[in-house]
């Protein structure tokens, strides 16, 4: 018995392997010093890192990103707790057949989400431009932070609220005070989902783009096909560094926060 | 008092009214508006005609070229599904079994990968097998070959991207099943006198068959409607359905026609969808983001 249980465990290690192990060679091609920044590994440099860092067009496609993931991830963050809350704390008449409508998007496949949104703007004459990219993504981030927000506030204690309504406390009151503070670590992992989703889109961005506009995963995709050159390896270990080390960072400082709160909350005054 | 159900009442609505006009006027709408547009014929001077022509319809349902690339499409979807549940089980049931006190790691690191941008795992196979990759070095330094050989651009390296993108879904999925189940389940079956591996035949895995067909319908619905793996890691011949509605649309110009290719595509994944939540329930899929 033992021993199948050790054959599970070999191959677990063997698929973590197979994520891991492409993603640690693109990391560590992207500190290597040959100039084509390809195998034999001749020694550590940042060199690439520096050319990428003077590459116009790369620092121009990130800024592109991370100003269209905000927005998007504010916006659909917005829509998609209120939304949240409809579903989790009310019940109403076509409930099921709105949830349904809310999570389509996911269901569809992204290249016709796209078409389709492309096609029907173009023709009520709106050319691809900064905002049909933006409206791409809050369509394809919406049903993530939807189910990401509900999923966490069936969690929360509706007394808490109640006891706060008897207390006198009139609705609106009873959101800012005690709901929305109750639900903000909801908020932030949805606010984080739709901000990476965006930033790591490309079906949909590579549709809706107007040109001349790029955005990291564009970039890449363009550089592709020319030739695999070393930059890109050092730009995929910053997309790496960016996508995981952010939602740890936000973990670790939402842990820090929520602690904070609760002794501070526990302490009388 | 009536005042304050009636708005009670009028509260959710509120709140989703955002979303939905957002959905209805940013999908709902347009998904209609291509089935219309479908039927309209784009003419040899680049304007639209309106009007209810079948053309589009008969060109792509009628024309063997489209027909192969569909086969094609879903054969590949196909493969890197049987593959992703085949090898996503293992991991799946381990962390969901282990004894181990290191289960949330192992954990995160499932859920890892989502973060790691999707084109830079893609294109990092091209840094594993490519003309100048780790094997090919390999292979040459210790003088297995002589010349590097060309292990990339085929189908086969369209579905090692597909796996290797997809397999955290399907892991994730069997996961919170195979967690889901009573361990008290298994050991009743032993203690009755199965053995290990006709336990987990006869109790665990029926249980965790929700998990694996929630994890095999995302899996198949993403890669038959993928765009860029067979771009970066096919030859020329590794086209699949989503490559021919990108040229249609963005290269050829012929929005018509690229309508009538999506609907193809949306009502075949559509239907599978639809079988599925029959028998199953999307349910199962929003599990996984708890």
């Amino acid at each position: 018995m033992m021993s199948g249980w050790s054959l599970i465990r070999f191959a677990t290690i063997l698929v973590y392997l197979f994520l891991f192990a492409p993603v640690a060679v693109v990391i560590l091609l992207a500190f290597n010093a040959n100039q084509f920044g390809s195998f034999p590994i001749e020694g550590l440099s940042l060199r690439w890192f520096e050319a990428l860092w003077n590459n116009d067009a790369i620092v121009r496609a990130f800024k592109t990103s991370l100003l269209l993931g905000a927005l998007t991830s504010a916006i659909s963050t917005t829509l998609g707790t209120m939304a949240a809350l409809a579903m989790v704390r009310y019940d109403f008449p076509g409930k099921r057949t709105i949830s349904t409508l809310l999570v389509a998007p996911i269901l569809i496949p992204e290249v016709v989400l796209a078409v389709a949104l492309l096609l029907f703007l173009q023709f009520l004459a709106m050319p691809k431009s900064f905002g049909l990219l933006l409206m791409g993504h809050v369509v394809f981030t919406l049903p993530f932070v939807l189910l990401v927000v509900q999923a966490r506030l069936v969690s929360i204690r509706r007394d808490v609220e109640e006891a706060a309504m008897s207390l006198g406390a009139t609705p609106i009151q009873t959101f800012f005070e005690i709901t929305l503070p109750l639900m903000m670590p909801a908020v932030m992992a949805g606010m984080l989902f739709s901000f990476t989703i965006s930033f790591d889109d490309i079906t949909g961005t590579l549709f809706w783009k107007p040109g001349g506009v790029e955005t990291v995963p564009t970039q890449i995709f363009a550089m592709l096909r020319n030739s695999i050159s070393p930059e890109i390896n050092a730009l995929g270990a910053v997309m790496v560094m960016f996508t995981v080390a952010l939602p740890l960072i936000a973990t670790a400082i939402a842990r820090v926060a929520s602690a904070r709160k609760i002794r501070a909350n526990a302490t009388p005054d | 008092m009536a005042a304050d159900v009636a708005g009670a009442r009028r509260t959710p609505w509120v709140l989703l009214s955002p979303s939905l006009a957002t959905i209805s006027l940013l999908l709902i709408i347009p998904m209609m508006f291509i089935v219309v547009y479908s039927f309209w014929l784009r003419t040899a001077t680049g304007a639209d005609q309106v009007g209810f022509f079948l053309d589009n319809w008969i060109e792509v349902l009628g024309d063997r070229f489209y027909r192969d690339i569909l086969f094609q499409t879903f054969a590949i979807a196909f493969y890197t599904t049987v593959i992703c549940a085949l090898i996503g089980y293992i991991p799946a049931y381990f962390v969901a079994n282990t004894p181990m006190k290191s289960k949330t790691f192992l954990l995160l690191m499932l859920m890892l990968p989502f973060w790691i941008s999707y084109i830079i795992r893609t294109m990092s196979w091209i840094n594993i097998l490519g003309a100048s990759g780790a094997l090919n070095t390999l292979f040459v330094s210790i003088g297995i070959i002589d010349e590097p050989i060309q292990m990339l651009y085929n189908q086969t390296t369209v579905v090692l991207g597909l796996v290797h993108y997809l397999l955290p879904f399907m892991i994730l999925n069997v996961y919170v099943s195979l967690d889901g189940i009573d361990k008290n389940l298994t050991e009743a079956a032993q203690s009755l006198g199965c053995t290990g591996f006709q336990a987990f035949r006869e109790v665990t895995l029926p249980l965790s068959f929700p998990g694996l067909a929630a994890g095999s319908l995302l899996c198949f619905v993403l890669a038959a409607g993928t765009y860029i793996t067979p771009v970066i890691l096919g030859g020329p011949r590794d086209a699949m359905f989503a490559n021919l509605v990108f040229e249609a649309i963005v290269t050829q110009l012929n929005w018509p026609l690229g309508s009538a290719l999506s609907l193809v595509l949306l009502a075949l994944l559509g239907a599978l969808v639809v079988i599925y939540t029959r028998y199953l329930g999307v349910d199962q899929i929003a599990k996984s983001f708890k």
